[in-house]
């Protein structure tokens, strides 16, 4: 997914655990690289002599309070791990999508009480997997839930209300 | 050509930011706690999409603009805002139908946008486009279930058509800028109507006859409304120049 330019592996390792234990301020759950929100990092040898290294980001909704701050953190994340000259890109094109989210991500999601985006349907009016006993007697109960990117639904076998990740 | 591009960036950013400003006025005191969310979090999207526009322009602008100057620094003839976007929020009928005539015409604007010929425009059009697509199904739903509600629901839908429909005009007429940028939006107007009629239909409202239309905002000249919203807006700015938090 990463287009990295040439560098050695195991700086490779290092930047992507780094990146790794950044986290979506509002679903620590989910690393940046989990959501799919770094799209590049640059870091070549003339580059790595001045300690420097360029991450490219892309917001997840336009209006997402949390990119700010996720930038601030992956800039503090890199120089505390030694680089010096970090700079944060952030890029619009192409526009992000739920499709980026890892598999593994998915599944810390539904953890975390969250159901993962459905590729079929973006915001189905029921049939949605509780995240809570796996029923799909659910139903949708408002388009637009606690931040952005979800959507409020209860489930009609355990009552509970849940978020999904909207298909975005 | 970057002059008018500016003015065309000003333009659909100050539509998306006072549409933003007037929504939000909703924040704690929507008909029920879901939909309160549901218009602050549509607030917020398109707050988010003046943004991209105001920093864009910023960078043609130069000359130490930044997103914040362009919107608090600006002065009510200066912004080119639809004057839909100014009216008054009125109850939830007036601020749904609002929302459904803005966002069904953003929907086409940026549809088209997506493949203009520059790749910034272009890529947060394309952006935008995903966002605006919910704003319409959601408002469209909400024009479907007042419009074919109760007696109430739907006297306040026909007051609201009553009240807006006379602002829908100026969407469809193509100004200076939007000529030098060869866009037309007069070619919007059938797609636009066939939205409209379609959900119409399905809320059992009358489309309104063909009556004055009062335009003017994306030339700068606006109603009433627009210094009132920008006297709250900037107030901050104005009397603390360059405060942050």
């Amino acid at each position: 997914m990463l287009n990295f330019l040439p560098m050695l592996d195991n700086n490779k390792n290092k930047i992507l655990s780094i990146l790794e234990a950044v986290c979506d301020p509002e679903i620590p759950v989910l690393s940046i690289l989990d959501m799919g929100i770094v799209r590049d990092v640059k870091f070549d040898n003339a580059l790595l002599a001045d300690g420097g290294i360029e991450v490219s980001i892309t917001p997840t909704y336009t209006g997402c309070p949390a990119m700010d701050m996720i930038a601030v953190n992956i800039k503090l994340a890199l120089l505390e791990n030694g680089f010096k000259n970090v700079r944060i890109n952030s890029v619009l094109s192409p526009a992000w999508t739920t499709d980026w989210m890892s598999e593994d991500g998915k599944i810390k999601l539904k953890k975390y009480g969250i159901a993962a985006p459905d590729k079929k349907n973006t915001i189905p009016k029921d049939g949605v997997e509780c995240p809570q006993c796996n029923s799909n007697n659910t139903r949708l109960i408002s388009e637009f839930g606690s931040t952005a990117c979800k959507a409020l639904y209860q489930c009609v076998a355990c009552e509970e209300p849940f978020d999904y990740f909207k298909c975005h | 050509m970057n002059n008018y591009l500016k003015d065309y960036l000003l333009y659909l950013a100050d539509t998306s930011l006072i549409l933003s400003q007037r929504n939000s006025e909703w924040c704690g005191h929507g008909p029920i706690l879901e939909q309160d969310i549901a218009i602050t979090n549509i607030s917020l999207d398109l707050l988010g999409q003046s943004r991209n526009f105001y920093q864009y322009a910023a960078t043609l602008i130069g000359d130490n603009a930044t997103e914040d100057t362009l919107a608090y620094l600006r002065t009510e003839r200066e912004f080119k805002n639809c004057l839909i976007a100014e009216q008054p929020k009125g109850d939830w009928a007036q601020t749904i139908l609002r929302q459904f005539f803005l966002s069904a015409y953003q929907y086409l604007v940026y549809e088209k946008l997506q493949a203009y010929n520059n790749e910034q425009l272009a890529a947060i059009a394309a952006k935008a486009l995903k966002e605006v697509t919910y704003h319409l199904r959601w408002s469209s739903e909400w024009v479907i279930r007042l419009g074919d509600g109760t007696e109430e629901s739907r006297q306040r839908m026909l007051q609201a058509t009553n009240e807006l429909w006379r602002y829908t005009g100026e969407f469809f007429i193509t100004v200076d800028y939007e000529k030098e940028m060869n866009i037309d939006v007069a070619d919007l107007k059938i797609e636009w109507m066939k939205t409209v009629r379609a959900i119409f239909e399905e809320a059992t409202l009358p489309i309104p006859d063909n009556t004055f239309m009062q335009t003017g905002g994306k030339k700068g000249i606006h109603t009433e409304n627009l210094g009132f919203i920008l006297a709250e807006m900037q107030y901050l700015q104005r009397t603390f120049p360059g405060a942050n938090w």
